[in-house]
Order: C-alpha cells, then sequence, then structure tokens
C-alpha cells in the first residue's frame, strides 16, 4: 500500500474545566490514503466533529491536543504555529461545514469570498482567480455561474449555498477534504445531489475525504472505508460493506440495527438500552460495556485496543477471546 | 366499515405575507399570499398511523397544527369523531375537545420548560383539565405515567436539563398521554435524536399504540421512519398532497413522480457503492409556485397538460394519486 495522505496516530484531545479535565477524544488513530473517501460515524457527543476539527486545526480553546500526532504526508501538522497552518488549511485541507448559511459571510458577494481564497492560495490575478471561481462554480453545478457569482449568500437556496461552500473547499484543489455533516442541513433530495457531486468532484481532482456524518446511509453509499466512534474512541474500524454487513463490533451491529430498513418489516427495531456516557463518568474498561448484550468480566475492568477482525479492526474483548481460544 | 376517527376535507391555510402597509403603498408591493397548505383531504381510521412526509416547506407541520387547532383553517374543515373542530373549539366543548387530542413537538428542549420539574410538567395537563385532584393522586398518576414510557418515579424531581434527548422526548410522551387521549399529532418526533436514541422511542410509541388503541398523525421527513411506524401515507409537495396510499402499495409500487424521486433519494445503508441518479432541480419558492401540478419543473413526465392544469386526486386502485401522467396511463 502507499504511503498514506493523512496519519492519526494516537490523537487525544482535551478540555481542562474547573473539575478536573475531560478527555474528549481518547486514543484515536486511523490513516487516510490519497483519494480515499473515509465516513466517520458516531452519536452526538462521540468526538466525530472534534476529530476533524483537531485535523484542520480549528480546535476550540480551552479545548487543546494532549497527546497524539497528526501527519499530512508524512509531515507533522498537529504542533505547527497558527499562521503555518492557516496556510496548509484550504491549500491542503479544504473545510466544509454542516450549515453552509454560517460558513458564508453574508456581508460578502460569493464571488468576492472566492477570489480572496483563491488569490490567497494560489498566485494568480484578479481576472484569473476570477476565471477559476467562475469554473469552480460550474464545476459544483450552480446554473449561470457567471451571473450568479456577483449575487450575495441570501440569494442563494440552501442547497446552492452548500455547492458554493464545496467551490470554495476545492478552491486550492487541496488534496484532503474534511467534510463535517455537510449533508444534514438539507432535504434528501437535495442531499442526494450535493453527496454525488462530493463523489464527482473528488474523484475528478483525486482528492481524498473525511466524512463526518451520524446518517449511516449516507455513509454506505459514498465511503470506501468507515470508522465507528464511541465516547472518544475508535470502536471500529475497516471496509464500508464489512462494517455495515459483518460488524465485529456489538456497538456498531446495535446501530445498524435502530436503523428502521427500507426493504424489510419488523415490529420492533433493535435497540440499546440508555445512552452514551458523559465525558466526566466514561465507564472502566470498554466504554461500551454497560450497555453491551454480550458483556463480561474483562470488559468491566480491562480496556479494549483496536485489533484486527477480518478485513478491519476493532477494539472489543469478544475477539481476542475467540482468537485465545482457538 | 366504522366511522373514521380523523376526517379532513378539502383543508387550507393561506398565510398573509404582505409587505406593511405604509411599504405597500410607498413602494408600490402587491399583497403576497402563501397557500401553505392548499385542499388537502384525507381521513385516519381509529387506532391507525397516517404519516405525512415530504420535504421542508412542503405544509405537513402547517397540516398538523390545523388539526389540533393551533391554527384556524381558511377553508375546509376537520372533523374529530364525526364534529367539526373549528366549531367545537369555539364551543362550550374545547376543554373536552382538547383532553382528547395531544401533539408532540420536534424538538425536546424547546417543548419542556427548563424552570418546571419533570412533576408540574406532566401534572400541568391533569390541573388544567381538572383531572385529578390533591397532590398525592397527581404525584401517583405522574409515576404511573413516567413508567408507561420507560422513565422511573424518581425522575419526578428533575428538571429537564438532566435528561438527555431521548429522555426529554419521552417526558413530553407521557405528558401528551397524561389526559388520556384518543389522538396524537406527532411533528417530527424523532428527528432531533440519535438513531439508537430514535429506534426507543419509536418502539415506545409503537407499544403506546398497541396498548392504548391510539390513533397517530405521525409527521416526518424520514421515509424509513414512516415505512417502520404507519399504516397509510401521505406524500406532500407544495402545500397538496400528491399521493395518498397504504404503506406496502405506496413502498412497493410508487405512483406520483415525486414519490418515486424521494424513495429513488434516500441513501440506503444495503446500497453500499451503489450510485443513483439524483433529482434535478429544487423545491420552488412557495411565494411563487409553479403553474398547473407545482412539480413539473422537476417532473422528467411532464407534458403540456402538467404546466397548465392542476392535476386532481384521483383514485386508481385504492390509491390516490394527483397526476396527470398517471391517470392518462403514460407511466
Amino acid at each position: 500500500m502507499s504511503t498514506p495522505l493523512l496519519e492519526v496516530r494516537h490523537l487525544r484531545v482535551e478540555f481542562p474545566t474547573r473539575r478536573g479535565t475531560l478527555l474528549a477524544l481518547d486514543d484515536i488513530s486511523f490513516d487516510i490514503a490519497p483519494g480515499e473517501i473515509l465516513g466517520v460515524v458516531g452519536e452526538s457527543g462521540a468526538g466525530k466533529s472534534l476529530t476533524g476539527a483537531a485535523i484542520i486545526g480549528l480546535l476550540d480553546p480551552p479545548g487543546r491536543i494532549a497527546s497524539g500526532e497528526i501527519l499530512l504526508e508524512g509531515r507533522r501538522i498537529d504542533n505547527l504555529p497558527y499562521e503555518q497552518m492557516r496556510k496548509i488549511r484550504g491549500r491542503q485541507i479544504g473545510a466544509i461545514f454542516q450549515d453552509p448559511l454560517t460558513s458564508l459571510n453574508p456581508l460578502y458577494t460569493v464571488g468576492q469570498q472566492l477570489i480572496e481564497t483563491i488569490t490567497t492560495h494560489l498566485d494568480l490575478s484578479q481576472a484569473q482567480a476570477r476565471a477559476r471561481a467562475i469554473d469552480l462554480l460550474e464545476q459544483t453545478g450552480i446554473p449561470a455561474a457567471a451571473e450568479r457569482i456577483d449575487q450575495y449568500p441570501h440569494q442563494f437556496s440552501g442547497g446552492m449555498r452548500q455547492r458554493v461552500v464545496i467551490a470554495l473547499a476545492l478552491a486550492a484543489s487541496p488534496k484532503l477534504i474534511v467534510a463535517d455533516e455537510p449533508t444534514t442541513a438539507l432535504d434528501v433530495s437535495i442531499q442526494a445531489q450535493i453527496i454525488s457531486l462530493l463523489k464527482r468532484i473528488c474523484k475528478e481532482q483525486g482528492a481524498a475525504v473525511m466524512l463526518v456524518t451520524h446518517d449511516m446511509g449516507v455513509i454506505a453509499e459514498t465511503c470506501d472505508r468507515v470508522a465507528v466512534l464511541y465516547a472518544g474512541r475508535v470502536a471500529e474500524i475497516g471496509p464500508v460493506h464489512d462494517v455495515i454487513h459483518k460488524p465485529a463490533h456489538p456497538y456498531t451491529a446495535g446501530l445498524m440495527g435502530s436503523i428502521p430498513a427500507m426493504d424489510e418489516d419488523r415490529e420492533r427495531l433493535l435497540q440499546i438500552d440508555g445512552a452514551m456516557p458523559r465525558l466526566n463518568a466514561i465507564p472502566k474498561g470498554c466504554a461500551f460495556n454497560p450497555r453491551c448484550p454480550q458483556v463480561f468480566e474483562r470488559c468491566r475492568s480491562e480496556r479494549p485496543e483496536l485489533a484486527p477482525v477480518g478485513a478491519g479492526r476493532a477494539a472489543c474483548w469478544l475477539h481476542a477471546e475467540a482468537e485465545a481460544a482457538r | 366499515m366504522s366511522r373514521p376517527l380523523v376526517e379532513v376535507k378539502d383543508l387550507a391555510k393561506i398565510f398573509d405575507v404582505s409587505p406593511p402597509w405604509l411599504n405597500r403603498v410607498v413602494e408600490r408591493k402587491p399583497r403576497q399570499f402563501v397557500h401553505a397548505v392548499d385542499g388537502v383531504s384525507f381521513s385516519i381510521e381509529r387506532g391507525k398511523t397516517l404519516a405525512l412526509v415530504g420535504e421542508s416547506g412542503c405544509g405537513k407541520s402547517t397540516v398538523a397544527r390545523l388539526l389540533v387547532g393551533l391554527y384556524e383553517p381558511t377553508r375546509g374543515s376537520v372533523e374529530f369523531d364525526g364534529a367539526d373542530t373549528a366549531k367545537t373549539l369555539a364551543s362550550s366543548g374545547a376543554l373536552a375537545l382538547r383532553r382528547r387530542m395531544q401533539m408532540i413537538f420536534q424538538d425536546p428542549y424547546a417543548s419542556l420548560n427548563p424552570r418546571w420539574k419533570v412533576q408540574d410538567i406532566i401534572a400541568e395537563p391533569l390541573r388544567e383539565h381538572g383531572l385529578i385532584d390533591g397532590v398525592d393522586a397527581q404525584r401517583a398518576r405522574v409515576a404511573e405515567l413516567l413508567q408507561s414510557v420507560g422513565l422511573t418515579a424518581a425522575d419526578r424531581e428533575k428538571f429537564p436539563h438532566q435528561f438527555s434527548g431521548g429522555q426529554r422526548q419521552r417526558i413530553s410522551i407521557a405528558r401528551a398521554l397524561a389526559t388520556q387521549p384518543e389522538f396524537l399529532v406527532c411533528d417530527e418526533p424523532t428527528s432531533a435524536l440519535d438513531v439508537s436514541v430514535q429506534a426507543q422511542v419509536l418502539n415506545i410509541m409503537k407499544e403506546l399504540q398497541r396498548e392504548r388503541g391510539l390513533t397517530y398523525l405521525f409527521i416526518s421527513h424520514n421515509l424509513a421512519v414512516v415505512r417502520h411506524v404507519s399504516d397509510q401515507v401521505g406524500v406532500m409537495y407544495l402545500g397538496r398532497l400528491v399521493e395518498l396510499a397504504d404503506k406496502a402499495e405506496l413502498f412497493a409500487r410508487p405512483r406520483h413522480p415525486y414519490t418515486r424521486m424521494l424513495l429513488d433519494a434516500i441513501p440506503d445503508i444495503h446500497m453500499t457503492g451503489r450510485s443513483r441518479t439524483p433529482v434535478q432541480g429544487e423545491v420552488p419558492n412557495p411565494l411563487n409556485p409553479p403553474s398547473g401540478c407545482s412539480f413539473h419543473p422537476r417532473c422528467p413526465h411532464a407534458s403540456a397538460r402538467c404546466k397548465s392544469e392542476r392535476p386532481a386526486m384521483l383514485e386508481f386502485k385504492g390509491v390516490r394519486v394527483a397526476c396527470h401522467a398517471v391517470e392518462e396511463g403514460r407511466i
């Protein structure tokens, strides 16, 4: 396998508070290969968005990286000074956020925002930048791009705004795009358009994507691999087909069973009782043990590490026991 | 066949969104109206669930509010158990009618008073309707209601912020059940929740329906959820019902092009790697809806007739569809 584009190694993010330090991300490790789409799923509070924020260097204080490394093409980016990170952000890593209205400045036209981003990162004249901006808007499927470039964000609909945000993220042809819930604020018919746009553009430009979402349907359709996060830890990571159809971790299995399916009738949905623990009360051992239907003694005392299971990796003692029994 | 519990006939709600009088006079701006709901008819049998689906702005929440009397209809009527709702609410029977229908809202963070304890929140309808006198009796009833939604009697003394989103939604359900209603209007009750928690809430809602014979109007934009909970499904587009069918029929053989499009647009976890052809275009501005069939600019089967003539709801083998192409047998 070629060298990964992005490597996240043992990342820990903590929030110091008056009542002690909360560990929001606890030993997260994964890679993204060039051109690959990695999905990151989990329920609210699992640490999905925080992982994205840590990678693009936009953790909200007092949050900070306590230990671990983030490498982009083999070069550490987690400890860079603000100005250097600012150059990487946009040039090498693009970002797309959930709400397309708040990620655009309402006081500037779409064109001004695109041209500013382009000239900051690329050595182009105003006229060249404008031509590129129009070209980007056309690529993202905005009709009459040459006219709409001079309009303000409020003149665009939600789906069109998200297209503009994607054009902004792509402005400097980054190698990696961090997309945090890019379709959550949109209707299903628009969501389908945006997802297929994202897939097509990344393929054309050879950009890798880290797609953060809570929608398993979107993951299933878009991603090559998927990481399942639970309480700030990676529960399972592997090829998307395996994780969905042969989940190795009981949490993943529960998550899949709780989604109402379109092609089968069940009287009751599988449910995981309880809720994800708060950061100040993460149980000892495996974080999922109080809700796990297959819990046993070891889960309550020892924390499982990610270990290979099939084509992927899972952090669960069930597999270690099965391995030992063999 | 027995009479349906809820019968809606040609229901319409028009909102006046005109600029203020001065702007109209000085800037010569015209009056403007939004036809939020435009001639919707359906009925719900006792003990059944009708789901309304559609994208944002299609008027599904307005229908919910019209049904419980939070809005007054501009045209048409809502009959509950044979009596006109608007008339009953204006008469002395209003309190009795309100006791029989309750609503569950989308956002469990906004629909519970943060300064009240759970005991006070759930006991409010009991006090308001004068159902149970005496503090001890009320406390006992609240404990019972909490247990019926999977919470405990000890939760009475807590405040809403001490609960997670799913637990709050259960408190909303317990409050709605306090008056022992027959009809529950649920406006996107699970769309603010995570999937595992959504499963818990949907399971509780189905159990309660079985035990108490409740009738639901279930509003959602999530077709998979709708498929799980409903008996009948109505698909709305720009204030109009475009298709109304039994669940099995609608999901197996969607007729209206918009229903087909919606079904095709949902990402499914079993479709790994499959690519789809997404529909073009967006929902038009409701201030200025297209002529004829409002779906025609996005419809692959649109003809000249679709652009000029508004299709009526017609029945085809038990399915009601408003589409010229279906009527003419083109699709």
